[in-house]
């Protein structure tokens, strides 16, 4: 049984008549030791997804469906001071922007002894010690002296790296890393995407990677979900995936990254429209009215998860797409090079 | 980047490390604010305006010349009568209309003007910050009933912010009856809604922060986060309205002692009681009503200046 084992969870946003599903019916397992993505574009409902696991979401005015076990406990009908005690020791999270995620008027070494203390119950000079551990782990130099430094006195990737240190900190069986990258330059982003790989590879643990960026996705994830308003529309193992996308929308965001082998002038292809709530999924596919390939019958209702092609290869569309993309210039040098690269799913 | 486990020799390197960055400490935010603050004029100038009016009220009466109280030269105002004595070798700022020494009663008055300012400004700080603090507490992280509460507390410190200041002090001075007790909690309770407002809705500001949120993701628990995360990123704007609200402090009690509320005490005059009696005698004598009234105008515009200043060295906008 897997780690981490989402059944349709759902999220809704606002009370009687305005409600707005966020996550509508999300299914996915992480394995220990995995690493599954969760792609979309803004709004999809990936960030919701993880604050619903880590049971972050304000009380008020949401409302949770499904189940998501952790090895074998339901985390959404879990008491805030259950989920208390889990959250840092066994889950745990790092945020898209490692400057606003970090206190800037503590230093780091207060910061990630706070946490030692917390969970593993480590004071004074041990915590000390154990803090400097954390940092020299997640290849902070000098981790000594940045102990006594406020964030603001880091450069983006050492803040981030700083934060992992505080995820990691008490060795959480289940990683969720929310956009990690993103606020980072490009040099730094593949540092701290080959450390999250080496702390998966080393400890075992699984992470949960959600992002917008299929660089990443293509870098680092065994499986893939492709997220839109909500529903996962395509499911796969990172090859079968990027061989061939199914799901129009996956197939578009393919298509859509920029190419340094196309021909001079060709224009880039970007996916029509954005993102919107006009059709729900209950009238068809919310992907239609931006959708190359739609007929009138993706309009009859919900489209279901079906496995049109290979076996493990999840795609919700009546209409999938049978040509491959061309993904030459994806950058996956590294997919053979890892311990899991395509062992799993 | 290695990711080895750390083995013996690096821990050795460690307490090595840790044996000579000792005494190096970070840059914290306060520090750099300081810096931010040495480096306004405004603030250069209000700060030396200020420290010219502490040492002035510290040490001063102790070197004022004469008794404050004492009419040595009552016999010499009473045959100019009209015609008051200007400044003179002997009297710096001349003499009162009783014939006391202007320049002791000033430096005296100091002191008492200080006192009010720092007391009812302390008063309206602390009442308020525990209030505000404790609101704010139980409205970010307090759930439904810390919401609740939150909205109760509120409306009393809007039912507080609605009284008007003077009518709220001459009513406490009708109850505690006339002296410097009285004008210092009157202008201190006026004080305690604008403390306890600012101070929660800075925390209310903060607690929807991401480092909130990556804390509560990491399970630490509630008190700690509103002692570690929220309460210090939301001191600033109460620093700042403290030293503000020392310039209203000054000039609200200057404006009871002139309704008469203030000490009776006629051995320790207030700029603002001086202000009052000098009135009488403005057409004959104008200095007597502008020594006090420099000196409040001076005094809380360089407390103005100082808070503005500071204002800005903690403005977070500025953190880099």
């Amino acid at each position: 049984m897997a780690l981490l084992s989402v059944d349709e969870l759902t999220v809704t946003f606002g009370g009687r008549g305005r409600a707005s599903k966020a996550v509508d019916g999300v299914s996915f397992d992480v394995d220990q030791g995995q690493v599954v993505g969760l792609v979309g574009e803004s709004g999809c409902g990936k960030s919701v997804t993880s604050l619903a696991l880590m049971g972050l979401l304000p009380s008020k005015g949401v409302e949770l469906g499904g189940r998501a076990d952790f090895d074998g406990t339901n985390l959404l009908t879990m008491s805030q001071r259950e989920l208390r005690d889990m959250r840092g020791s066994q889950l745990a999270m790092i945020f898209q922007d490692p400057l606003s995620s970090l206190n800037p008027v503590v230093p780091i070494g207060v910061q990630v002894t706070e946490i030692l203390q917390r969970h593993r119950g480590l004071k004074g000079e041990a915590a000390r010690k154990e803090a400097a551990h954390l940092l020299d782990r997640v290849g902070i130099p000098d981790p000594t002296r940045r102990l006594k430094e406020y964030p603001h006195q880091l450069s983006g990737g050492m803040r981030q790296r700083a934060l992992i240190a505080m995820a990691v900190a008490c060795a959480p069986r289940l990683l969720i890393a929310d956009e990690p990258t993103t606020a980072l330059d490009v040099t730094i982003q593949a540092q701290i995407l080959e450390l999250l790989k080496e702390l998966v590879d080393e400890e075992g643990t699984a992470l949960l990677m959600i992002t917008h960026d299929l660089g990443v996705v293509a870098g680092l994830c065994d499986q893939v979900n492709v997220l839109y308003a909500g529903k996962v529309v395509e499911s796969a193992d990172r090859h079968e995936l990027f061989a061939h996308p199914m799901h129009p929308y996956a197939h578009g965001l393919l298509e859509s990254i920029p190419r340094l082998d196309a021909p001079r002038g060709e224009p880039l292809k970007p996916i029509r429209g954005s993102i919107n709530d006009r059709i729900a999924w209950a009238d068809g596919c919310a992907f239609a009215p931006r959708c190359d390939y739609y007929t009138m019958e993706c309009l009859t209702g919900t489209p279901a998860l079906t496995e049109p092609a290979a076996a493990g290869h999840q795609v919700r569309c009546v209409n999938p797409v049978r040509e491959p993309v061309e993904i030459a210039t994806l950058d996956t040098p590294d997919v053979t090079a890892t311990a899991h690269g395509g062992t799993s799913a | 980047m290695s990711l080895v486990t750390p083995n013996t020799s690096k821990i050795d390197r460690l307490a090595e490390l840790t044996a000579t960055h000792e005494s190096s400490s970070g840059n914290s935010l306060w520090r750099e604010a300081w810096g931010r603050l040495r480096r306004s004029k405004a603030g250069v100038i209000g700060a030396v305006v200020i420290a010219v009016f502490v040492v002035l009220a510290v040490v001063g009466p102790w070197f004022a010349p004469h008794n404050p109280a004492a009419q040595i030269w009552r016999d010499e105002v009473l045959i100019n009568k009209g015609e008051f004595v200007g400044p003179r070798g002997e009297n710096w700022f001349g003499l009162d209309h009783l014939g006391r020494d202007q320049f002791s009663r000033f430096l005296v008055g100091a002191r008492q003007t200080l006192l009010v300012g720092v007391v009812s400004m302390l008063i309206g700080l602390v009442i308020g910050a525990i209030i505000g603090g404790v609101s704010g507490a139980a409205a970010t992280l307090g759930g439904r009933n810390g919401k609740r509460f939150d909205t109760f507390v509120m409306r009393v410190t809007d039912i507080m912010l609605a009284l008007p200041s003077l009518l709220l002090a001459v009513s406490i001075a009708a109850v505690l009856g006339q002296s410097l007790t009285t004008v210092m909690i009157a202008v201190g309770v006026v004080q305690i809604p604008i403390f306890a407002r600012l101070l929660r809705g800075s925390m209310l500001a903060q607690g929807n922060k991401e480092y909130v949120l990556a804390a509560r993701s990491l399970g630490i628990r509630k008190r700690r986060i509103v002692m570690t995360n929220i309460l210090p990123n939301s001191l600033s704007p109460v620093i700042v309205q403290a030293t503000l609200s020392l310039a209203t402090a000054i000039i609200e009690a200057a404006a009871l002692s002139y309704l008469g509320l203030g000490s009776p005490d006629q051995s320790a005059p207030e700029w603002g009681a001086m202000l009052t009696q000098a009135q009488r005698f403005f057409d004959n004598a104008p200095m007597m009503s502008v020594y006090p009234a420099v000196g409040i105008i001076i005094t809380a515009l360089g407390f103005t200046l100082l808070g503005e200043a500071m204002r800005e060295a903690l403005d977070p906008k500025l953190r880099g």
